[in-house]
């Protein structure tokens, strides 16, 4: 039986930092074998995830950490993010209705939603003090 | 290091921002200054022409919503061209093509407005 294969890097929680999250996850998602446009969707996807922890967990605190685990099991490429900021509340989440966003000039409230278009499978997990997205994306 | 850049032209009416490279939430307050200085400058029809955006995340996205009604509302409007695949796609995702103009070629935008 394999076993999983794991990458880790740990960055302070500041946007500053995004794209090299993003590249980090691309370039193990390319090592996997993903198509260009599913190794797009996984760096969007992740962008959003860790948008989110920047400023919903960590309200902009970059004194924060971080940590972004990629895994490979089989043919599933898995990302986590972790935190030990707000947890995100998924239960009261509502799928936004863009149009009406526009109507009253509200910005983001979109990445959770494409987080769930992009990968296939999505989880939030609290333990203790720790949060983390848990998402996975099939070769 | 930003990785993002914007080119400004203006082209009789219209004025035409080129997005260079990663529009994500660490370079999206870079786009939302330059709309908001045109604005300040009443000058309301935006051509953002996206040819050499590589990248765009929702936050980038969202700087377009939060301006677009306004600028719609002065009589102008933002409409996007030159889209690669990859950053049409985002745009498609949130079901934005059928609320933005998203064409082609900056010169049929610029007919848009002007015709």
């Amino acid at each position: 039986m394999p076993s999983p294969k794991q990458h880790t890097i740990i960055v302070c929680a500041s946007t500053e930092r995004i794209s090299d999250v993003r590249e980090f996850v691309a370039k193990h998602a390319t090592n996997f074998g993903f198509s260009d446009e599913d190794v797009h969707d996984i760096r969007l996807a992740v962008d959003e995830a860790y948008t989110n922890v920047v400023k919903h967990a960590y309200h902009y605190d970059n004194s924060k950490k971080v940590e972004v685990t990629v895994k490979t099991f089989r043919n599933e490429f898995l990302v986590s993010i972790s935190d030990e900021g707000t947890a995100f509340d998924f239960a009261s989440y509502k799928e936004p209705n863009i149009e009406e966003r526009i109507m009253l000039r509200k910005r983001g409230g979109v990445g959770v939603y494409l987080i769930r278009k992009l990968m296939d499978r999505v989880e939030y997990r609290t333990s203790g003090r720790q949060n983390e997205i848990l998402m996975s994306k099939k070769r | 290091m930003s990785n993002f850049t914007i080119r400004k032209r203006t082209a009789d009416t219209v004025d035409v921002l080129e997005l260079v490279g990663e529009l994500d939430a660490h370079t999206a307050s870079h786009l939302e200054d330059s709309l908001k200085s045109l604005i300040e400058l009443e000058r309301y029809n935006i051509v953002v022409n996206c040819t050499e955006l590589a990248y765009i995340s929702s936050a980038g996205l969202g700087v377009f919503m939060a301006y677009i009604e306004d600028v719609r509302s002065l009589q102008g409007d933002i409409k996007l061209t030159n889209m690669s695949p990859k950053v049409y796609n985002v745009f498609d995702l949130l079901g934005f093509p059928t609320l933005y103009d998203i064409v082609d070629t900056e010169e049929e935008a610029i007919v848009m407005f002007t015709s």
